[in-house]
């Protein structure tokens, strides 16, 4: 086993009465890995990392983050452990601006959130560091607006601006481009290609331009069981995935 | 780092949250308005003080209510232990006005500490219903503990000694005045700070969206019952001024008709804005007194009505209307 | 023995009393997702439509509960259409807020037409005094409501179950976008509900006078109950309510009479462990 594995599952089960939506997934995430998971729709790929980030207890099977076990740990806890995510549909704070948003999440990893007492006009660092986080993604006088009156693309940033908020050393992105015009996407996956090398990130997305340009190594979900896994050439000429996933493989 | 932000940028980011923290002119007329009632009414300072103490209890509940979204019809509760705690502490031991003070704090903090654990991993409505029950269990417990309490006919015979050996209160409620108004402005200033700390936004995350906040590290149950605590504490205070400066405690503190009418002061104030708590309850204390003068048994249909017709407007209470008002003219004349 | 089985036969006379009045505030609350606090409102209502007809123009008894459940109704429907109607599925503490004011001034404005003083009521010979069955005995009045309480309860399940319209209300209660999506008129489904909920509990205030009293405080006197009731059992689940209902209405009973020290802390502090570990009641659906 390589020291390097930052995530790690072995045997994941989850199902919801007798539908298995998680078969026995084994799972392993290099340090500073770009990986993808793609799967047709319904193939558990949700699940999954709902199951990795805590949202849902595994029915069997282990979670190991940076070597310890997280099976059990709640989901704030594996945060605060350095694995962050995304949501497949914009879960905000819509009255509250990015600027605040962010800082609060800066605030708590630095063990703030539990301090009532402490002026947040003053907690400069945390401000100034979100500042800088929201300005390296752009948001200019976005930053200060209420998130509901932001553009939908924006949102979607602002997810990612959020998760890296908590400085992960595994990032889960749940089709972070999802319903964004296609020259943003680009900008999306520009900023994420330029994240710090030794940050792993996951993403889910349904787009095959997409995933064959960014992931290094995908893996193939179908019906709640790995498929199979390897580089997107491997990936691309799998006779097995052309046929479940791709179709004829023709869209590829 | 990878980018050093325009300062430009830096300062606006932070001009923001020092905006956000900001005194509201409503905030620094409330305050004004309430040292010089002191010179104006001094008639009534006994309905003056019990209309600041009532304000304390219900920004307390808006700390709860208001922020961190856990509605409850039991808060009474907490005001009532408050109020046994220095009453039977001002019988039994020693009527230091400032050991009760802490010390209704404390039992109350500490009920309050318990019952979190009860109410910070519900929900809804099924968080009313305990915070309910709760707030029953406690009457019930003060009615039939006689010995205790007093049971239904009140607890009587306080010692109150005078304030720091120097001010006894007197029955025009001078000193029952001035010091009410210092201990719940302090509290006040601290119910700021918390509001406007990280532990305050992190509150407004909760209440904004509830399931993301754990993807940011953050713990609701913690945050939930940190706020309760803090709350019943409050609320604790609040009753224990009420006992000291009446010296007497009838059963009806725990009641659940105080549980309501706490939660009526604060919408008619307006919910999560903390002034709107004090607003509220003053409107609420006076308007009662004045009222049940004309018409004792009715100005329930009036405080009805007018709940009725906030909710349904939307307006955020009185303090809303106010607010809106003010910038209408503002606005008017700057044009 | 025979004392407990006596006492038994009033908790579950109560249990009924209390079942009428709260099963409509289940099925709003389940189907419309609707905190209904002013319920018991209707209740003190159709109370008073018993008190006034009997009282001032001489009603029978057996006429005038109709004229309690048509008067709830009608008064449920009117407040259902102009106000509670904006309020479904939106945030639930703005319900009930809403409705507390609703209580508030339905409260004073009874004191104000029907004055303090609990009104009494006269109901037929062969309803006063008891019924002796050998060893056991029971009030007339407890065992009418029990028959006619049980057959109501009947007719209740099994209209729920086994109409159209019973069908077309646990999908509503079941899964509202879906029966939407069905071409079912939500919105006049709603209204028939509540309708119906509201006559329940007119009837069952007007049955509640001759036991238990009535006065304008009644709904927040029965606030608390019916609210236990109703998320104790579940809501939107009829048979739950109705487990609830018994329950409460004998333990209440039981409790006052054995125990008279503990019987409130028991109900409350049962009702705080059950919510504890089933946040939406016995019978209700998990998340």
């Amino acid at each position: 086993m390589s020291i390097d594995v930052v995530l790690e599952t072995e045997g994941l089960n989850r199902s919801f009465g007798a539908l298995r939506v998680t078969q026995n997934v084994s799972f392993r995430l290099p340090r500073g890995a770009r990986y993808a998971l793609i799967g047709p729709n319904g193939a558990g790929k949700s699940t999954f990392i709902n199951l990795l980030t805590g949202v849902l207890a595994p029915s069997s099977g282990r979670i190991r983050l940076e070597g310890e076990d997280v099976t059990r740990a709640p989901a704030q806890e594996r945060v605060r452990r350095g694995l962050a995510r995304t949501f497949q549909i914009n879960t905000l704070f819509p009255s509250l601006s990015p600027l605040e948003a962010t800082t609060l999440a800066i605030a708590q990893r630095h063990g703030l959130c539990v301090n009532p007492f402490r002026r947040l006009s003053g907690c400069h660092a945390e401000i100034d560091e979100a500042t800088e986080l929201l300005n390296r993604f752009d948001f200019g006088a976005d930053a200060e607006r209420a998130t509901h009156q932001l553009a939908y693309g924006r949102q979607r940033l602002l997810e990612i601006v959020l998760a890296l908020a908590a400085r992960p050393r595994v990032l889960l992105l749940d089709e972070p481009a999802a319903g964004v015009p296609q020259h943003e996407s680009a900008e999306i996956f520009g900023a994420l290609a330029a994240l710090p090398s030794d940050v792993a990130v996951l993403f889910i997305e349904h787009d095959m331009d997409v995933v064959f340009r960014f992931a290094e190594r995908i893996t193939v979900l179908v019906a709640g069981q790995i498929l199979c896994e390897g580089t997107p050439e491997e990936i691309a000429d799998h006779p097995q995935v052309r046929e479940v996933y791709l179709g004829d493989g023709e869209d590829v | 780092m990878v980018a050093v932000p325009a300062p430009e940028a830096t300062h606006s980011a932070r001009a923001l949250f020092v905006r956000r923290a900001a005194w509201r002119w409503e905030e620094i007329a409330f305050w004004i308005c309430a040292a010089l009632s002191y010179f104006i009414f001094p008639g009534h300072l006994v309905l003056l003080t019990q209309a600041m103490i009532t304000g304390l209890f219900v920004v307390s509940l808006d700390i709860m209510f208001g922020y961190a979204g856990i509605p409850s019809f039991g808060h009474a509760a907490f005001f009532g232990i408050g109020a046994y705690t220095a009453g039977i502490l001002a019988r039994d031991w020693w009527g230091d006005p400032l050991l009760g003070l802490v010390a209704g704090a404390l039992v109350a903090g500490l009920a309050g500490a318990i019952c979190s654990q009860l109410v910070a991993r519900l929900h809804g409505i099924a968080m009313l219903m305990v915070t309910l029950g709760i707030g029953l269990i406690c009457y019930e417990i003060a009615n039939k503990w006689n010995s205790l309490t007093g049971g239904d006919d009140g607890l009587q015979g306080m010692q109150i000694t005078p304030l720091l050996g120097l001010f006894t209160f007197d029955i025009d409620g001078r000193v029952g005045f001035i010091y009410s108004f210092i201990v719940i402005f302090v509290l006040y200033l601290l119910a700021r700070r918390l509001v406007n700390s990280p532990f305050g936004l992190a509150l407004k995350g909760i209440r904004e969206n509830v399931r993301r906040v754990p993807a940011l590290g953050i713990g609701v149950r913690v945050q939930l019952a940190m706020a309760f605590t803090i709350s019943a504490a409050m609320a604790g205070v609040a009753g224990a001024l009420l006992a000291e400066t009446t010296q007497y405690i009838a059963l009806e503190v725990l009641g659940f008709d105080r549980s309501i009418s706490v939660q009526i002061a604060l919408v008619l104030g307006g919910i999560g804005s903390l002034i709107g708590g004090m607003i509220g309850a003053v409107v609420y204390t006076v308007l009662r007194d004045q009222l049940s003068l004309i018409n004792p048994a009715y100005w329930d249909f009036w405080v009805g009505l007018v709940l009725v017709i906030i909710v349904m407007s939307g307006t955020g209470g009185v303090t809303g209307i106010l607010r809106r008002s003010v910038d209408w003219v503002i606005a008017r004349v700057k044009r | 023995m025979v004392d407990f089985v006596n006492i038994l036969g009033a908790g579950v006379a109560y249990g009924v009393l209390l079942f009428l009045m709260a099963g409509g505030l289940s099925v709003t609350m389940g189907m419309m997702g609707f905190a209904n606090l002013a319920h018991g409102s209707l209740s003190m209502l159709g109370g008073y439509i018993v008190v006034m007809l009997m009282n001032w123009y001489g009603w029978p008894f057996f006429g005038a509960l109709p004229m309690a459940a048509i008067g709830a109704a009608a008064a449920g429907v009117l407040v259902e259409r102009t106000i509670f109607r904006r309020f479904y599925w939106g945030n639930q503490l703005d319900q009930v807020l809403l409705t507390i004011g609703i209580v508030t001034m339905t409260v004073a404005a009874a004191t104000f037409v029907w004055g303090a003083v609990p009104p009494a009521v006269h109901v037929p010979a062969f309803l006063v005094g008891r019924v002796h069955f050998g060893w056991f005995d029971i009030g007339s009045y407890r065992l009418f409501l029990i028959i006619f309480g049980g057959l109501l309860t009947l007719a209740l399940v099994l209209g729920l179950e086994y109409t159209s319209f019973g069908a077309r209300i646990r999908a509503a209660v079941d899964n509202r976008r879906m029966t939407v999506s069905c071409g079912i008129n939500i919105d006049r489904l709603f209204m028939l509900a509540f309708a119906i909920g509201s006559a329940l509990a007119g009837l069952g205030g007007g049955l509640a006078i001759y036991l238990v009293g009535l006065d304008p405080a009644f709904p927040v006197k029965y606030l608390v109950y019916l609210l236990i009731v109703v998320v104790v059992g579940g809501m939107g689940s009829i048979r739950g309510t109705l487990a609830a209902s018994l329950a409460l209405g004998i333990c209440d009973v039981v409790g006052k009479y054995y125990i008279p020290y503990l019987g409130a802390f028991i109900i409350y502090g049962v009702t705080v462990v059950i919510l504890m570990f089933r946040p939406n009641g016995l019978f209700g659906r998990g998340h």
